[in-house]
Formats: C-alpha cells, sequence, structure tokens
C-alpha cells in the first residue's frame, strides 16, 4: 500500500525541469538550493576540485530556487518517496535529516567514511551528536552557521554612546535610547515564514539557557512552564520595537534599514556578514544575542548517501571532499559560513568569521529551531503557524498553549 | 458496425487517462484524507474516520483561511462583474479607438498571477509604491499598510486580482452586449421605454447567462487562489495568516510539515467548496441545452 502510495505521490506532482536522465553515465547528481551569490559561488567551487580530482565525472547541477529551501524539500520529497533520489541533496543537520530521512529508512550509514577520514577527532562534540542516529552517522556537514547574532549600526552605537546589549534588561534599555533618537530599534524581515521563528529561539536560548532550550525538544523542559511564558513575553516586548513594514520585508531587507542608519539592530544568522560585505557595507557591529554569552546556536548544511543513489562511488568521493579541510577551506570564505571542522586556517575568513570560528572552539553548542537542527519538519512547520499569529495578536496564553500542544502533535511531549 | 466504435475509440483514450489522473486521484485524495498518513514514516495506512477533518476545522489557521477566501470572494467576483459590465457598457456606447481600448483593458489576463503579484507587492509595500504616490500628492491620509496590515490583508490581495480579471469579464460582457438584437431596443424605444428601463428590462436579462458563467469561473478561481497569494504577502500569508488562503495553508501542510492526510484534507474540502458552485451551474445549463 505504501509503495502504491509513495508511486502515486510522485505522478502526482510534475515538478518538471528535474527529469534530466541521471541512469547510466557517469554521472553526479547533487541537489541543493544553493541559486544565488555566494552559496552558488562555493558551490561551483566544490565542484572545481571535484573535477579536478575525478575528471571524467560529469557533474550534474539540479537546484530549485526558494528561500530556506520552501521549495526544494517540496521536489526532493517527490523524488525520494517515488524511488528517484538525487545521488546527494542538501538537508539540514539534525532533525530535519535524523526525522525526515534517516528514520524513515531513506539514507544508508556512512560511519566507514567517519573511521577513513578521521572526522570524529575534527568535528566537534555537539555536532557529531546531531549526526547520528542510533549510534550511526548518516551526513557530513559542509559548514555551520551561528543563528544568534545580534547585528547592530556601529557609527550610529558609537554615536549615542551606546554598547551592545548583554542582557534581554539592557537590550530594552537600548532600544529606549534609539527610539528616542527617531530610529527603529530592531530591524525584523518576517515576509518569509522563519524570520519570527527565528527570532523567537534566540529567546527561548537567552531566557531558558542552553540546557533548559536543548530541553525544550526531548521534553525534559515543559513547555507550560513560566520559562516559556517569559520567553513569550519578552518576544512580545520586543516586537514593540520592530519597524511596522516587517511584513513586506525579507531578512536581507531588514538589514538595509541597519545599513542605512534607519534601524539600530537586527538579530539574525551569519548570512548577514555576507550581506553586508556583498552591499560594501563595513561598519557592522556584530554581538551574541541578548543573553546569547557562550552558546553558539548553530545549523549546517550537510550531504549524506540515499539508498539506491544511481552514482554510489561517486557520492562517497563527494562526501570525502566535503568533509576534507580543502573542500571545507574552499568552500566557506565563499559562502560566508566558518568550517564545521576546526582545524581550518583562520587567515582565509574576515573578521567576522574569524570571530564565529573563536566561539565555535569555546561555546555550548545548540541546535537551530528554524533552520531544521532542532526540531521535526512538522514541529517546525507547527511552531512557524503559532509565532505567526503570535507577532500579531501577541497573545501569550494562547501561544503557550499551542506551543505545548505542538510538542505533543510531535511525540515528544507527554499528552 | 465500423462506424459506429469509430467514436467510441477515438475517446476511449482521454476516457481511460481521465478516469485514472482525475478522478482516480480524486478517489485517492479523499481515502488519503482518511488515514493517518500524517508523516513520512507511516509504515501501514489506517483509517481514522473523519478525525483530519475534526482536527482541521477546529484549527485557528484554517478558520482564517475560511474566512479569508469568503472576504476574497466577496471583493473580487463583484469587483470583476461591476468593473467588466461598466468597460463593456462604456466600450459598446460606441467609444472612439475601441480596439485599442479593448487590448488595453484586456493586457493584465495575459499576465500569470505570479507577475501581477510581483508588481502589486511593489505597489503595495508600505513604504515605496502607491503609498509614496499618495503622499506625493499630498494624500498621505490614503497611505495604509496594505498586505501588512493584518485588518486590511486579504483584501489587498483582491484588489490585484480584480485589477487582473476584471479585463476578461469586460470581454465577456462585450460579446455578450454585441449578441442582443438591436431590434429588441428598437422596439423598446417605440414603446416608450427610458434608457434606465431598456438597460433593467432587455440588456441585464440577456446577459444573466454571461454573468452566471463569469461567476462560475470567477468563483473557482477565488476558491483556489493560491499564487498571487504567495507572490504578494510571502509563503506566510501575511501577519496573523491575514491574507493567508486553503490553498497555501494545504501545500505547507503537506510538503514543509509532511502531512500528507492534513493536507489531502484541505484539498477535499476545497473541492467540494467548488463543487458548491459548479454543480448548480452544471445542472442549470445541461437544463438549457434540453429546452433548446
Amino acid at each position: 500500500m505504501r509503495r502504491i502510495t509513495r508511486g502515486l505521490l510522485a505522478l502526482g506532482l510534475v515538478t518538471g525541469g528535474l527529469w534530466a536522465s541521471t541512469q547510466g553515465a557517469n554521472q553526479l547528481e547533487i541537489f541543493s538550493w544553493w541559486t544565488t551569490g555566494g552559496e552558488a559561488a562555493g558551490l561551483f567551487k566544490l565542484y572545481d576540485l571535484y573535477r579536478e580530482q575525478h575528471p571524467g565525472v560529469e557533474i550534474i547541477n539540479s537546484v530549485v530556487a526558494g528561500g530556506a529551501g520552501s521549495n526544494a524539500k517540496a521536489v526532493l520529497k517527490t523524488r525520494m518517496l517515488g524511488g528517484d533520489p538525487p545521488d546527494s541533496f542538501q538537508v539540514h543537520m539534525g532533525r530535519e535529516l535524523i526525522d525526515t530521512w534517516v528514520v524513515t529508512g531513506f539514507m544508508e550509514p556512512i560511519d566507514f567514511l567517519y573511521e577513513e577520514e578521521g572526522w570524529t577527532e575534527v568535528f566537534p562534540e555537539g555536532v557529531l551528536e546531531l549526526l547520528q542516529f542510533e549510534g550511526h552517522y548518516y551526513s557530513v556537514p559542509a559548514n555551520i552557521h551561528r543563528a544568534n547574532v545580534l547585528w547592530y549600526n556601529k557609527p550610529l552605537f558609537e554615536r549615542l554612546g551606546l554598547t551592545p546589549p548583554r542582557t534581554f534588561e539592557e537590550f530594552f534599555q537600548v532600544a529606549e535610547a534609539l527610539k528616542a533618537e527617531g530610529i527603529t530599534p530592531l530591524a525584523l524581515g518576517d515576509s518569509g515564514i522563519w524570520a519570527s521563528t527565528h527570532l523567537f529561539e534566540t529567546v527561548l536560548i537567552g531566557v531558558l539557557g542552553a540546557e533548559g532550550y536543548k530541553g525544550l525538544w526531548t521534553g525534559e523542559t515543559d513547555w507550560n512552564g513560566p520559562g516559556v511564558r517569559e520567553a513569550l513575553e519578552v518576544m512580545s516586548r520586543m516586537l514593540d520595537y520592530v519597524n511596522s513594514d516587517h511584513a513586506a520585508r525579507s531578512w536581507d531587507q531588514a538589514n538595509d534599514l541597519v545599513i542605512q542608519g534607519q534601524a539600530g539592530m537586527t538579530i539574525m544568522g551569519d548570512w548577514v556578514d555576507a550581506d553586508n560585505l556583498a552591499k560594501g557595507f563595513e561598519d557592522a557591529g556584530w554581538a551574541p544575542a541578548p543573553g546569547n554569552a557562550g552558546i553558539y546556536d548553530a545549523l549546517s548544511d550537510t550531504f549524506g548517501l540515499p539508498k539506491n543513489a544511481p552514482h554510489r562511488e561517486n557520492v562517497i568521493d563527494w562526501l570525502r571532499l566535503i568533509g576534507s579541510k580543502e573542500g571545507q577551506e574552499a568552500f566557506n570564505p565563499l559562502k560566508g559560513s566558518i568550517c564545521a571542522r576546526t582545524d581550518c586556517d583562520p587567515s582565509l575568513f574576515g573578521p567576522y568569521l574569524q570571530w564565529a570560528m573563536e566561539r565555535w572552539q569555546e561555546d555550548t553548542i545548540v541546535p537551530s529551531l528554524a533552520h531544521g537542527a532542532a526540531a521535526s519538519e512538522p514541529w517546525v512547520a507547527a511552531i512557524n503557524d503559532v509565532m505567526t499569529l503570535f507577532v500579531t495578536n501577541r497573545d501569550v496564553d494562547q501561544a503557550q498553549r499551542l506551543l505545548a500542544q505542538a510538542c505533543v502533535d510531535a511525540g515528544v511531549c507527554a499528552r | 458496425m465500423r462506424r459506429k466504435w469509430a467514436p467510441v475509440l477515438l475517446i476511449l483514450p482521454s476516457a481511460v487517462l481521465l478516469l485514472v489522473f482525475v478522478y482516480g486521484f480524486i478517489a485517492w485524495t479523499a481515502w488519503l484524507s482518511t488515514t493517518n498518513f500524517n508523516d513520512l514514516f507511516v509504515r501501514e495506512l489506517k483509517p481514522v474516520g473523519l478525525a483530519n477533518y475534526l482536527r482541521l476545522f477546529e484549527h485557528p489557521r484554517f478558520q482564517i483561511d475560511l474566512k479569508n477566501t469568503l472576504t476574497f470572494s466577496l471583493i473580487f467576483i463583484p469587483g470583476c462583474l461591476g468593473l467588466g459590465l461598466a468597460g463593456a457598457l462604456l466600450l459598446n456606447s460606441g467609444v472612439r479607438f475601441e480596439g485599442v481600448w479593448r487590448t488595453v483593458f484586456l493586457m493584465p489576463m495575459a499576465l500569470s498571477f505570479i507577475v501581477t503579484g510581483v508588481v502589486w507587492r511593489w505597489m503595495m509595500n508600505p513604504s515605496t509604491g502607491l503609498n509614496l504616490l499618495f503622499e506625493r500628492l499630498g494624500l498621505g491620509f490614503l497611505a495604509n499598510g496594505w498586505y501588512t496590515d493584518p485588518a486590511i490583508g486579504i483584501k489587498a490581495v483582491a484588489l490585484a486580482a480584480v485589477w487582473q480579471l476584471s479585463g476578461y469579464t469586460m470581454a465577456l460582457y462585450l460579446a455578450g452586449l454585441r449578441a442582443i438584437p438591436r431590434e429588441l431596443y428598437e422596439a423598446a424605444e417605440v414603446d416608450g421605454a427610458s434608457g434606465w428601463e431598456a438597460f433593467r428590462r432587455i440588456t441585464l436579462p440577456l446577459l444573466t447567462p454571461v454573468t452566471l458563467s463569469a461567476i462560475i469561473i470567477l468563483g473557482h478561481i477565488s476558491l483556489k487562489i493560491f499564487d498571487l497569494v504567495v507572490a504578494i504577502a510571502g509563503s506566510n500569508g501575511g501577519p496573523g495568516f491575514s491574507s493567508d488562503v486553503p490553498a497555501v495553508f494545504m501545500f505547507q501542510t503537506t510538503f514543509q510539515a509532511n502531512r500528507f492526510a492534513d493536507g489531502s484534507a484541505i484539498s477535499i474540502v476545497l473541492l467540494i467548496l467548488v463543487s458548491f458552485l459548479v454543480i448548480p451551474y452544471l445542472r442549470w445549463s445541461l437544463r438549457q441545452e434540453v429546452r433548446e
């Protein structure tokens, strides 16, 4: 019955453009949503390296555009369920990989690669934990992004004599000072479904701390407890200080407000650094989000080995390249992220990324919610829905009830 | 003998394809919507009755979506009909360069909803587009948040949809007007009917079939609208789902949350809503044909 369902699902959705033949010839099909700027440049750099090492293999670049992979994931699902997997595909480290593809039996364990390449020595413990399921490794991280960064306009802060806030109390003081000057304190761009969830996760970390936050995803921290309630209240207060047109902006358009000095701060991932560089803005300051010092809220793009991949040997070589020092040092400066490995050369990276590399060695690593590391896809979708409602109605009771319910629906919290 | 079977053979392939790929899949979706297929790793499909539907109708997002669909239809359908009829009457009254006007009004229809969406997204951006224009003209009080304002949301989207399809209803009405025999008006004039009376007693009744067809076409578009909403308000359907619609919810439920049974349930609800519209129309037009 299930097989028929899979087949029908695949047939039912003709997505077009992706039906290039992957059979037969000596090929390697890589599926991703890296289509723009630095991400595409980094990917092509990896392809170049791969071609050097393995001449004769034809690389098929299967990309589906769309922020955070929302479109690509739908296409990937129909292909996987329909028994037509790409050779390897981009997937977020953590629950997105494990719950969507490993538990369901679509992936092959790659412990042998970890042994041969000595990866257990070079990837940090917090990352190794997220790549495993029942003691086996299922994917190779290409990069690490940090989600909990507060970006601010340095000249503006200097002129007003402000310092980046370390706690929520300080945040609201700084926000008041900015507001008094007629400047939007916090830039938010939540026209994409994930941006308000992204802000909320940094607040959750700030209020609950690393252990308390991690406990949310294992059922050890109570969603009905005072911690989550406080986080919602802080979030609600923060929303008093955001730009009124936040629903019309994307995260990078929100960053434009900071660049132009119309807004003082924005809380976003470190892709803001790449955005600033691309826009020639060199006066950005950064700090951990309020209450987030010493905690690295991480997400990572990884690649794995699907069962029945048409060109298994080529994929294994691809994964070797992704995890190698050479590969990571080539890819990450272009992508604007840091190596998942701890032995990359810092001099290849800009000042922000050097700071991030330092923090990566020392901070406690926690998984990002909005970017698929902390919770399964259905759970993230449910939380996105709650936050979309919350941003408008600020109903703390309703939001907490719905969040607790989402944990129950995800099968993590007891009824 | 051969003669008799030829038409059947001709229709058979498409009939079979239709049976499998339309009705077969509808049946399959209906069945899925009553199972537990709400995760990728459901090993065995089990029937759960109407549980998915019950949960769906309790879902705050779906309740907002249904309300939004209603609001959208109430602006979109009358808006297109009104503007279309007005345009057709003006053109029919003997305006100069009719061909040019017809093209101008019909042009938006040649665009896809996604293009319209992108254009209107910028026109209705809170800090640029129309708002900027209003300000420059000293009409600042007209400026508002458009699709970013939870109170307006779906109405702003409906506005863009009216812009896109009122040219189409205009074309329909124009064809309808041209089909009315001139003699009727001449007779009315002889009987001493005023222009308004002629319009009310001759034009409107004879345009009823056009209006009905237009309502059916616009109605099913407004129930299934997806791309326009995504292009204008983004994938999360605006703040507080103020411009979210069932089709967007269906897409996210199915392909982002992997809840295939819930997604199927939304699709079936949509299908039922559309059939409320289409079935009476089919009955009506069948009866017309029989009469003729």
